[in-house]
C-alpha cells in the first residue's frame, strides 16, 4: 500500500474510534509536554547560568601575577619552574609579549591602589582600579546610571553604589540590597572628586645619594632611584554601578574607577615598586598582576598553560565553569529521564489501545487479508495508526510543554518583580527541541506499535473470519 | 459460452487438487477436515461444493482461496502450487487471482460502499483517479451507483452482497469463491445474487465456486455438484437438470 492511502487508512481508523484514540492520544501529550517541560527548564536554567556568568567576564579571563609576588592566588604554590627570586618581572614588555599570544583579546595591568578622594571638601578612603574599556560589556554594568568613560584619558570616574552612599552620607542598609541607584546616581552625577595619590618620578640622577653606599653600587643597584611626589587630580562622576564589577575580588576590590590609559599615566606608586626598585630598569612599570582576556572561554585553557611556560602564576575560574557545565549536564539527564517516565506510561498506553483495536478489528484485519491484504500491509496499518498518534501526540505534547513553560516564567517573574528583582527568562524551548520531541514522540510510539503490528499481521484469516 | 455439461471447457484445470488435507488440533484429538481431496475445475466453470455443516466445504474453499494452508497434500491453481508459496505471495494470489464472496458479506462497517470496493486496489497500489471510476464502474454494474457513499449498516442484505460482489470483480480475478452467498439472504434476494453469479461466470469467463448446502440452489447454478462429507469427497457429478434445463430453453 502506498504511504498516503496508509495515512489515510489510518487517520479514518483512528476517527473511528475517536474517544479511546483521543484518550491515547492526550496521554502521548502529557508525556511529551512532561519531557518538554523538564529539558526546558533545564536548558533554560543552563543558558541563564551561564549567560550571566559569561557576561561577568569571569569566564574568559585569566589573572597573571608574577611568582615574585609571593602571596598569589593559587593556594599551593607552583613546584615547578623557576623559584621565586629566579622568575621574571611582571613588566610592560611582558604584557606586549602575552598581549601578542593566539587566542588573547588583550592584556591590561591591574592597577589599584589605595587613596583619599576628596568629595564636597570631605575626605573618603577607598580602593581605586583602572577600568579598559571592554568592562563596560559585562554585566556589572547593566544597570549603570550615567555613562562610561567618554575615553580611555579621560578625567572621569564611575563609582561603585555603596560609594555613591557613603557619599551621599547614607548609611548602607544591612540584609537584601534594595537600594534605588537611580535614585542616588541623581545628585551625584556630573559633580567633581577630587582624588589624591602618591606619584612614582624616576630621580633625575642617582648618583647624588648612590655614593655613599658603595656596596650596593657593586651590585649595580647604584642607579636605581624614584622619588614619590604627592599630587591630586579632579575627577567628573559620569556614572554609578549597581553591581560589583569585582565582586570575585574579595577585600582588595574597589569601589571607584578610573579609564585604564588615564590611570597609567599617574604612575601611582605601587606595592609593587618597593620590591622590584632592583629590577625595573628606568621608568618602565612592574605590575602586581595582569589581567588577560580570551577570545573565547574554550581557549582559556590553552592561553594559560602558555603563561605558566613563560614562568608566571595563573589563575583562571574555567574549573569552576566547567564543574558547573558538568552540573547541568546531569541535570538535564535527571529532568530528561523524569520526562521521560511519564512518556514511558504514554508507551504502555498505545500498546494498550492497539492490542484492543486488534480484538475490535480481528473481523476487519481478516477481511483485509482475504481481499489480498499482505502481512505487511497490515503490519504497516498498524503501523502508521500508531505512528500518527505519536505525531499527533508529539505535536500537542511540545505546544502543552510550551504554554505550561510560559505560564511558570510569568509566574516566577511576577514573584520576582514582586521581590524587585529584575525579569529572568529561564525557559527555553529551543527549535530542536521541538524536532526532537516530536521524533521522539513518533520513535517511542512506533516501538510501542511494534508487538500489536506484528501480532495483527500474523492473524489467522480464516480464524478471524470464522465468527460473526 | 461454453456448452453445459462439458466439464473441462477450456481443457486445461484451472484448479487441481491432490490428496489435500486439512487437519487441526483441537487438544488430544485431531480434527480432519479435509481429509484426501483430489478434485479437479476446469478455467469457466460453475461449480458447487455440498455437504452438511463440518463437511469440510468451507474448508477446501478457504485452501482454494489461499486463505489457508493444506496440512499435506497440493492445491494448483492456474500451475501454482499454492502450498509452496511464500505469505507474500500468497496474498499477492489472493488480491489479482481470487475474488471472494461470504455468507455475511464482510464489508468493512467505517467504509462507504465506494470505499469498500476500491479497498482491493489500495493494496494492488492501483492510482486514486483510476481507483475512483473503476468503483463507480463496478458499482455501476450491480445497480448500486446512487449508493455509493453509503455505509453497510444502511442498506439491505442484499446490497450488501451485492456491493461484495463488486469488490471481488474489482481486480479482475480469474476465480471467484462464495462461501454461502446467498445463507442471509430472502429467496428473492439471494435468486437475483446467484444471476449476477451465472452472468459473470458466463459473460466474463470467471471460474465460479460456490459452497452451499441448498441442493435446489446449486442444481439450478451450478454446472457441476461436488459432495463432501466427513472432509472426503463423496460424489462429484454434473449437473444434469441444469443441463437439460438450459437444452430445453435453447429449443
Amino acid at each position: 500500500m502506498k504511504l498516503p492511502d496508509l495515512a489515510e487508512l489510518a487517520v479514518r481508523n483512528l476517527r473511528e474510534s475517536v474517544l479511546r484514540n483521543s484518550l491515547t492520544t492526550i496521554g502521548i501529550s502529557v508525556g511529551v509536554a512532561s519531557l518538554v517541560a523538564m529539558l526546558s527548564l533545564g536548558i533554560g536554567l543552563q543558558q541563564l547560568a551561564s549567560r550571566r556568568l559569561m557576561k561577568s567576564g569571569l569566564f574568559d579571563t585569566v589573572v597573571v601575577t608574577s611568582r615574585r609576588d609571593l602571596r598569589n592566588f593559587n593556594r599551593d604554590p607552583e613546584r615547578s619552574g623557576p623559584a621565586p627570586g629566579e622568575s621574571r618581572t611582571l613588566d610592560e614588555a611582558t604584557r606586549q609579549e602575552i598581549e601578542r599570544m593566539p587566542g588573547v583579546l588583550e592584556a591590561y595591568p591591574d592597577i589599584r591602589f589605595i587613596t583619599e578622594l576628596r568629595y564636597e571638601d570631605k575626605p573618603h578612603l577607598t580602593m581605586v582600579a583602572a577600568l579598559p574599556s571592554s568592562a563596560q560589556s559585562t554585566d556589572a554594568f547593566d544597570a549603570l546610571q550615567g555613562h562610561f568613560f567618554s575615553s580611555d584619558t579621560a578625567t572621569e570616574a564611575v563609582i561603585q553604589k555603596t560609594f555613591a552612599e557613603e557619599l551621599l552620607g547614607r548609611l548602607p542598609k544591612s540584609g537584601l540590597d534594595e537600594t534605588n541607584v537611580a535614585e542616588l546616581a541623581v545628585p551625584l552625577l556630573g559633580k567633581e572628586l577630587t582624588m589624591r595619590y602618591a606619584q612614582r618620578e624616576a630621580a633625575p640622577s642617582a648618583a647624588s645619594s648612590a655614593a655613599s653606599d658603595s656596596a650596593a653600587a657593586d651590585q649595580g643597584l647604584a642607579g636605581a632611584a624614584y622619588s614619590v611626589v604627592s599630587r591630586q587630580l579632579k575627577l567628573k562622576i559620569v556614572g554609578v554601578a549597581d553591581l560589583d564589577p569585582e565582586s570575585m575580588r574579595g577585600p582588595t576590590r574597589a569601589r571607584v574607577f578610573l579609564p585604564l590609559k588615564l590611570a597609567e599615566g599617574l604612575h601611582v606608586m605601587q606595592p609593587t615598586d618597593l620590591r622590584e626598585i632592583s629590577r625595573a630598569p628606568g621608568d618602565q612599570p612592574v605590575y602586581s598582576s595582569v589581567n588577560v582576556r580570551v577570545k573565547s572561554p574554550g581557549q582559556v585553557q590553552t592561553v594559560e598553560d602558555s603563561i605558566k611556560k613563560m614562568g608566571f602564576n595563573t589563575f583562571s575560574i574555567l574549573d569552576a565553569s566547567r564543574s558547573i557545565q558538568q552540573f547541568f549536564k546531569v541535570l538535564d539527564v535527571f529532568l530528561g529521564i523524569f520526562g521521560s517516565l511519564a512518556l514511558a506510561v504514554a508507551f504502555i498506553g498505545i500498546v494498550n489501545t492497539l492490542v484492543m483495536a486488534i480484538l475490535e478489528r480481528r473481523r476487519e484485519i481478516g477481511i483485509m487479508k482475504a481481499i489480498g491484504a499482505s502481512d505487511g500491509d497490515v503490519k504497516r496499518l498498524f503501523f502508521a495508526e500508531a505512528g500518527a498518534m505519536g505525531i499527533l501526540g508529539g505535536v500537542v505534547g511540545v505546544a502543552l510543554g510550551w504554554a505550561i513553560g510560559q505560564v511558570i516564567n510569568l509566574g516566577t517573574n511576577v514573584y520576582l518583580k514582586r521581590q524587585n528583582f529584575p525579569p529572568e527568562h529561564f525557559w527555553s524551548v529551543p527549535w530542536w527541541l521541538v524536532g526532537f520531541a516530536i521524533l521522539f514522540s513518533f520513535l517511542v510510539s512506533l516501538a510501542a506499535g511494534l508487538y500489536p503490528a506484528g501480532r495483527a499481521a500474523r492473524l489467522d484469516p480464516v480464524q478471524a473470519l470464522r465468527y460473526e | 459460452m461454453s456448452s453445459a455439461g462439458n466439464s473441462h471447457p477450456n481443457g486445461a484445470p484451472a484448479i487441481r487438487a491432490q490428496r489435500l488435507c486439512r487437519h487441526y488440533r483441537m487438544g488430544e484429538t485431531v480434527i480432519r477436515a479435509v481429509d484426501g481431496v483430489d478434485l479437479e475445475v476446469s478455467a469457466g466453470e460453475f461449480v458447487a461444493l455440498l455437504g452438511s455443516s463440518g463437511s469440510g466445504k468451507s474448508s477446501v474453499l478457504n485452501l482454494i482461496a489461499g486463505l489457508d494452508r493444506p496440512t499435506s497434500g497440493s492445491v494448483i491453481v492456474h500451475d501454482r502450487n499454492l502450498a509452496q508459496l511464500s505469505r507474500e505471495d500468497l496474498s499477492r494470489y489472493r488480491l489479482r487471482t481470487v475474488g471472494m464472496v461470504f455468507q455475511s458479506f464482510n464489508l468493512i462497517a467505517s467504509m462507504t460502499l465506494a470505499e469498500n470496493v476500491e479497498l482491493p486496489m489500495r493494496f494492488a497500489e492501483i492510482e486514486r483517479g483510476k481507483r475512483d471510476s473503476l468503483a463507480r464502474e463496478a458499482l455501476t454494474r450491480v445497480g448500486l451507483e446512487a449508493r455509493m457513499n453509503h455505509r453497510p449498516s444502511e442498506l439491505s442484505g442484499g446490497e450488501q452482497q451485492r456491493a461484495a460482489l463488486a469488490r471481488a470483480l474489482i481486480n479482475r480475478p480469474q476465480l471467484l469463491l462464495a462461501d454461502e452467498p446467498t445463507g442471509n439472504l430472502d429467496s428473492h434476494t439471494g435468486t437475483e445474487i446467484m444471476n449476477m453469479l451465472r452472468e459473470f461466470n458466463q459473460q466474463l469467463g470467471m471460474t465460479v465456486v460456490m459452497v452451499t448446502h441448498e441442493r435446489g440452489l446449486a442444481e439450478r447454478y451450478a454446472q457441476r455438484l461436488i459432495f463432501l462429507a466427513d472432509g472426503k469427497l463423496v460424489s462429484d457429478e454434473t449437473n444434469s437438470a441444469l443441463v437439460t434445463g438450459t437444452e430445453r430453453e435453447r429449443r
